[in-house]
């Protein structure tokens, strides 16, 4: 058998496509669209406008691979529990596009619907859960406050007890939440758009970026000069560094985000479990494996590398919703640079300069809006018109101090 | 242990230090509108590199700044605020900004 798998694998026809066609080895001169950074949102984009809006001339860079950076590194939830009408409306939408994704791109993303349960320590959490699901509910997701006789039935072996640190008092309990391999996305959206002509080019990055009148002429990478007609940079944790090439602050600080697994275990655990009180989220993988994340580190840095700091406190949340973890091994440890805003709010839409769209912002919240995200972006490059959905997302509501606070239904509670 | 040396208290484990942001001089009071007050609360230089920063003792509440490195995350010098205010300021203004209704 491992011999059979070994000449499968390196058979010359190689029965199975490849993640996406590699695209001719020189840049042509000029694109109607240069997209910067392929990971979800990126592909997601020349996806939505390749398929839907007929636009095909469109060239995706990456200074590293497809799917490389936080679309590898992030906890791969998606959810729509938030608490603004902006926010709620937004998300609700990523979620129904990702129930449809596997069909969509007729390859399987292994979306599971496993919901989402976050966790209330705290009379004041209480209050804002009852906030967070009225919301919700009035916008058609699906999310309720649980009490503590709800929460032992959908997760039996969580730490129930009264006599420690921060006894579990309810939950808000979001039947919506589910998971999807984070990898398959990008390669879906990528493989799609590859097929309609897109471009896809690895291992080139953007250097320079030539601004005339206002407006985006050329992109200067390590591989050439490129023409192009728009500019649309969807780059994450690099967000502020890309901008600044075309003159543009944003609002963003780079934090690290730290995350691990354990070893995998039997199925023990459905629902996504996640504690605002303790900072940590806590999901087990179809492979059997918990994954582990927190919040952000405490200040900002463009470095992935690991803290004991961190990685203690994360364990010992861990310990206080599921002690039978104490025994388990970590078999890996990794971090993701995320671009925070004041706001926890995205930056969509948008900028200072004409032909110069922003897709920046993602924190720690973009995977889940990588469909959605890439769906109205794609409408706003092709059509120059802002979808409402995203409006109340643009730069500009900084300036006129109309934020979109998400920070209680994001912090530390993916 | 990553170690950070406060400018009063010498040299102590990081978890001790609150991060307090870029430094940015303040835009002035009596001349600043909403659009440069919001460009000085909200927007960063978030630079990859060697930036200048507030940091604050979290025990005895001492603020000073620091010089730092965010690709390698080096400390390279932590001074007193005292290095570049040298006066007071003088925040009189407050009362132009209100008259102003901003």
């Amino acid at each position: 058998m491992p011999f059979g798998l070994l000449k499968y694998g390196l058979k010359k026809d190689y029965p199975e496509n490849y993640h996406f066609t590699p695209a001719s080895t020189e840049l042509k001169k000029h694109y109607d669209v240069v997209i910067i950074g392929a990971g979800g949102h990126g592909t997601a984009i020349a996806y939505y406008l390749s398929k839907y809006h007929g636009i095909n001339n469109i060239a995706v860079l990456d200074k590293g691979y497809l799917g490389g950076g936080n679309t590898a590194r992030n906890t791969a939830v998606i959810r729509s529990n938030y608490l603004t009408e902006e926010g709620v409306n937004f998300y609700n939408e990523s979620v129904k596009l990702y129930q449809n994704l596997s069909n969509e791109f007729n390859y399987n993303v292994m979306m599971e619907n496993r919901g989402q349960l976050t966790l209330a320590h705290s009379d004041a959490t209480i209050r804002s859960f009852r906030w967070r699901a009225e919301v919700n509910q009035h916008m058609g997701v699906r999310s309720e406050l649980v009490d503590r006789q709800t929460i032992r039935e959908l997760v039996p072996n969580l730490n129930m007890s009264e006599d420690c640190r921060f006894p579990i008092m309810a939950g808000l309990w979001h039947a919506d939440g589910a998971t999807a391999r984070h990898d398959a996305v990008a390669w879906g959206y990528a493989k799609g758009a590859c097929e309609r002509g897109v471009e896809l080019h690895q291992l080139t990055e953007v250097q320079d970026i030539e601004i005339s009148n206002g407006k985006v002429t050329a992109v200067k990478t390590n591989r050439g000069r490129i023409e192009c007609g728009c500019v649309v940079q969807a780059v994450a944790g690099a967000s502020s560094v890309v901008a600044k090439k075309a003159g543009i602050a944003l609002p963003i600080h780079s934090y690290p985000l730290q995350a691990m697994v354990t070893q995998p275990y039997k199925p023990l655990l459905t629902p996504h479990v996640s504690s605002p009180q303790v900072h940590v989220y806590i999901h087990q993988t179809s492979r059997g494996e918990f994954v582990i994340g927190g919040g952000s580190d405490p200040y900002p840095l463009y470095n992935t590398r690991a803290t004991l700091d961190q990685k203690e406190s994360l364990a010992a949340a861990t310990l206080e919703l599921f002690p039978f973890l104490s025994q388990a091994k970590m078999m890996r440890q990794w971090a993701g640079v995320t671009d925070m805003t004041p706001d926890y709010s995205p930056i969509m839409g948008l900028s200072p300069v004409d032909n110069y769209y922003l897709d920046a912002g993602w924190g720690t919240w973009g995977f889940k809006a990588t469909p959605i995200c890439g769906k109205t972006m794609a409408e706003l490059v092709a059509t120059q018109r802002v979808p409402d959905l995203i409006k109340p997302f643009e730069l500009e509501r900084f300036y006129r101090f109309e934020q979109v606070n998400e920070a209680g239904a994001t912090a530390a509670s993916h | 242990m990553k170690i950070m040396t406060c400018p009063l208290n010498g040299p102590r484990n990081v978890s001790e230090f609150t991060y307090g942001g870029e430094f940015h001089h303040m835009p002035d009071p009596v001349h600043a509108d909403s659009r440069q007050w919001a460009e000085y609360v909200f927007f960063h230089d978030n630079h990859a590199g060697n930036v200048t920063e507030w940091w604050c003792h979290t025990a005895t509440s001492y603020w000073f700044l620091a010089e730092r490195n965010t690709i390698t995350d080096d400390i390279i010098r932590t001074f007193p605020s005292s290095e570049i205010f040298q006066e007071r300021i003088d925040f009189n203004a407050s009362t132009a900004l209100n008259s102003e209704g901003k």
